[in-house]
């Protein structure tokens, strides 16, 4: 008896607990509206089944329960119940799956139009690259890595030259733009993610991974890693900004470009043996 | 043999394999310690599970008061925590769940319900023991190893498992973790074969396959899948051990860690992945299935009635255990693999909810014009049912491979597999333990320490892991030492984080009461007889109770009947034993 009566207060709290409290997602700020929307499908369905279910629980427990005298029906099988409840729950499946392949094959079918942007984790940062007025990025390598050369560009690559780089420091992005996201890590496994972007995908050293979206809306959003990489994972945060296109265009002509960086570091190289030259 | 009657019965195929009676014991050492007896390697194999699910479960008190109670508690340092998450989920997942379901009931349960002796490889079943408990002490010891237990997250994820950024990763703890994984894997393997073997060839005459109580086919389904998916972490484990040790590069590329340039080169971590994850998809199903079938057998015996499609809950197991072997890659959505795998996987891993449903449905049709006796091990059923509804109907999320993108990673994921493979199971092995316990100790376990057990795990087991839903959904990611309150969240999770943790606290220290229950009982508890539950199968009709060594007395029982015959139209008693020979139900057809 009280169980039946737990089974159907939990119907009904897991329901207002869904509906009325005010956890939800953060407004999102990317093209992905898509992703919601087949959450929020997917919150349906599943969401009346699982009420279904267990309601229909809570009445056999409150119906069949034992009482002096009742006895239970022997009823071993039914295949037309059987064959109806399969061919019911392969459809329900389908008209989840369907939609969401849908939607997974445009996030992974990157639009000609969109510019690229490299991020490049380290244990616990985040540096960026962006291509230089040639448009590309330069090679870049682990062995390349050094003071002065912190995302290992391969110096012998001419279209690494004008390269942007931003050591630990934020990303700025026009908005509406379609950008690709090249995911590189020097070290460990990490992940880029930004909640309202809704886009997600590891970092892996000796490989580039990529995803892409395009910012929708203005603001600052953070940046949180979401694999784990070590003792500091938690704390591996950034900032991103979208901005409009001027204010973008202001931002990206005040950053160091590989060359700078080179340059920059010459004097400094050489203040050190001098320094170490002393007696 | 020869002389009983019913040993010429046309009914009953011959034996397969001569009635041995298994080596008895000589001295106090083979007698309780060294056992070769099943039933008592089981309960050492439980003893230890639960042991160290109890540090499991003070782990997760741990953790749980730093997420509730950020910056109050000085000693859990980012180290410690990640320490306290990693021993928790191995803990768990492993040496609890894998060791009770199989070491613990399927050395039990196998033998007296197949009706055999014991099992086929006494002595070998015994090394299966002490070699799991030789992992488990070898685990306990990394707790005390310079530097500390692993802290790399239970999936060990290279690089960052070796590398010194991660705590044990450059002392012993890694080293003693993935060396107490192949011990284990060592002595599964001993105890699995086991199983196999018994159930294969050790049946008693008339037990064919098809009478098997759903038990046996869990049990049995989950060993078959973990003898062919161990191995693929026992070969990640080894190659990881090189890579730390030896320096060879299996999973490691070059790398520079902390401004330092490390001499790896050309591995790839993403290859470990395909290995844990090619293990670590059917190891969820390996928990499951036998849960799945024992409580299955719960409902019948409890509502007195037949399992409901008997066959298709039998090919529902199989079916789920094959399917599990090609879905492995949806742990991997958004690990960088190639992302058209995302299409193959996410349509597998929606396939497999076809049989999962169908097995839900005939768990409640079971129930359906029953005769529901609402004794403990039918409450805990039904908490498993409505906990493994809830947690298989996110899996429709995180499977359904863009849906995931967003989900990936974060607090959701934690709380559905908490749900669906943590809670879930958990309620059967406590149903299953009020259910059999009496069978074990000759006694019934306190009833109103039973009921406040299970109310307070039940209702406090939901309220964990339904909220925690709502924290990953924010977009809270999963393993943070510290959330904190980033702009993104409309409304901070602190509140509701506190509220968890205190419902964690409460649902573990419930189970301190049970364990007394266990003690208290056993010296106190109601004289059970045999039978008490009046069940059909064939562990309950042993001559002596509990049973003894040789389970059998002089003769083997002989089947004639399927595992299901309750409430049979115009029998006298709501239940039918195996051995009986009477008349057959017309409609049970060639069961």
């Amino acid at each position: 008896m009280v169980i039946a009566i737990v089974l159907v207060l939990i119907v009904v709290g897991s329901v207002a607990f869904h509906m009325l409290s005010p956890w939800w997602w953060t407004p999102i700020a990317s093209n992905w509206g898509y992703i919601d929307t087949t959450l929020v499908v997917t919150f349906w369905i599943t969401g009346i089944v699982f009420v279904m279910v267990v309601l229909f629980l809570a009445y056999c427990v409150f119906a069949f329960r034992h009482r002096e005298g009742h006895k239970a029906v022997f009823d071993p099988e039914n295949k037309r119940l059987e064959v109806w409840l399969t061919v019911i729950t392969a459809i329900g499946v389908a008209a989840l799956l369907v939609p969401g392949l849908f939607v997974w094959k445009q996030f992974v079918t990157v639009p000609d139009n969109a510019t690229e942007v490299e991020v490049v984790a380290q244990q616990w940062s985040w540096n960026y690259r962006l291509p230089g007025e040639d448009g590309r990025l330069g090679t870049s390598a682990v062995e390349h890595i050094s003071d002065e050369n912190p995302l290992g560009i391969n110096p012998f690559d001419r279209f690494g030259k004008d390269d942007v780089i931003i050591e630990g420091g934020e990303l700025y992005l026009p908005k509406g733009q379609p950008v690709k996201m090249l995911l590189r890590s020097i070290d460990v496994l990490h992940n880029y993610y930004v909640p309202e972007f809704r886009a997600k995908m590891d970092m892996v050293p000796g490989m580039v991974t990529f995803y892409w979206f395009t910012p929708t809306r203005i603001g600052e959003f953070e940046v949180l890693c979401a694999e784990f990489c070590g003792t500091a994972h938690g704390f591996m945060r950034g900032d991103v900004y979208v901005v409009s296109p001027e204010e973008y265009q202001e931002w990206l002509s005040e950053q160091d470009t590989f060359a700078d960086y080179a340059a920059a570091a010459k004097p400094e190289q050489d203040t050190q043996i001098a320094h170490n030259s002393q007696p | 043999m020869a002389d009983l009657p019913h040993d010429t019965d046309p009914q009953l195929p011959p034996a397969e394999v001569a009635d041995v009676m298994p080596p008895h014991a000589h001295s106090w050492w083979s007698h309780y310690v060294f056992s070769q007896d099943a039933k008592y390697i089981a309960i050492q194999y439980s003893g230890t599970a639960i042991a160290i699910g109890l540090v499991g479960l003070v782990l997760s008190w741990l953790m749980r008061l730093q997420l509730g109670f950020p910056g109050i508690f000085d000693f859990i340092t980012p180290d410690a925590y990640y320490q306290f998450i990693t021993m928790h989920g191995m803990i768990m997942v492993v040496y609890l769940l894998t060791a009770v379901f199989l070491g613990g009931f399927g050395n039990y349960l196998i033998p007296l319900m197949v009706g055999a002796r014991d099992m086929v490889f006494p002595f070998v079943n015994m090394l299966s023991f002490w070699i799991y408990l030789l992992a488990v002490l070898v685990l306990v010891a990394s707790f005390f190893a310079p530097g500390g237990p692993t802290g790399a997250g239970w999936t060990l994820y290279p690089p960052q498992a070796i590398l010194s950024g991660t705590p044990g990763g450059a002392q012993s703890g890694i080293i003693l973790m993935l060396v107490s994984l192949i011990l284990f894997i060592i002595g599964f393997t001993m105890g699995g074969l086991n199983y196999v073997v018994t159930v294969l060839q050790a049946r008693t005459r008339g037990m064919t396959m098809m009478r098997l109580p759903l038990t046996v086919w869990g049990i049995f389904t989950a060993t078959v899948m973990a003898l062919l998916a161990f191995p693929a972490l026992l070969v990640a484990a080894i190659m990881m051990l090189f890579d730390r040790l030896l320096g060879t590069s299996f999973f490691m590329p070059a790398l520079v860690e902390l401004g330092e340039t490390l001499s790896y080169g050309g591995g790839s971590p993403i290859a470990f992945q395909h290995l844990f994850w090619f293990f670590g998809h059917p190891e969820v199903y390996i928990v499951a299935l036998p849960a799945f079938g024992i409580v299955s057998d719960l409902l019948a015996v409890h509502a007195r009635k037949n399992v409901f499609g008997y066959r298709m809950m039998v090919w529902a197991i199989v079916g789920i255990g094959a399917l599990s072997f090609i879905v492995w890659a949806h742990h991997m959505y958004v690990s960088g693999m190639h992302p058209y795998f995302g299409f193959f996987f996410a349509t597998t891993t929606l396939i497999i909810a076809v049989p999962t449903a169908i097995k839900v449905y005939n768990w409640v049709l079971t129930l359906w014009k029953g005769d529901i006796h609402l004794t403990l091990p039918m409450l805990f059923a039904l908490g498993f049912i409505v906990t493994f509804v809830n947690g298989g109907l996110t899996g429709l999320f995180l499977g359904n491979v863009v849906v995931d993108v967003p989900l990936s990673d974060t607090m959701f994921v934690v709380a559905h597999f908490h749900m669906v493979m943590g809670v879930a199971p958990i309620m059967v092995i406590l149903g299953a333990i009020y259910h059999w316990y009496p069978l074990m100790t000759g006694r019934m376990l306190n009833q109103a320490m039973g009921h406040f057990h299970f109310w307070i795990t039940f209702i406090g087991a939901y309220a964990i892991f339904f909220p925690m839903h709502y924290v990953g959904l924010v977009g809270v990611p999963r393993r943070y030492y510290e959330i904190g309150e980033p702009a993104f969240m409309t409304t901070p999770v602190e509140g509701l984080n506190a509220f968890i943790t205190v419902a964690a606290l409460t649902v573990g220290a419930a189970q301190m009461v049970f364990l007394f229950n266990l003690y208290w009982s056993s010296r106190h508890g109601r004289v059970a007889g045999s039978n008490p539950w009046k069940a059909t199968t064939l562990e309950w009709l042993t001559p002596v109770v509990p049973p003894e060594h040789g389970n059998w007395g002089d003769d083997l029982p002989l089947v004639y009947r399927w595992a299901y015959d309750y409430s049979l139209p115009g029998a006298p008693e709501d239940y039918i034993v195996q051995t009986d020979p009477g008349p057959k139900a017309p409609t049970a057809g060639p069961l």
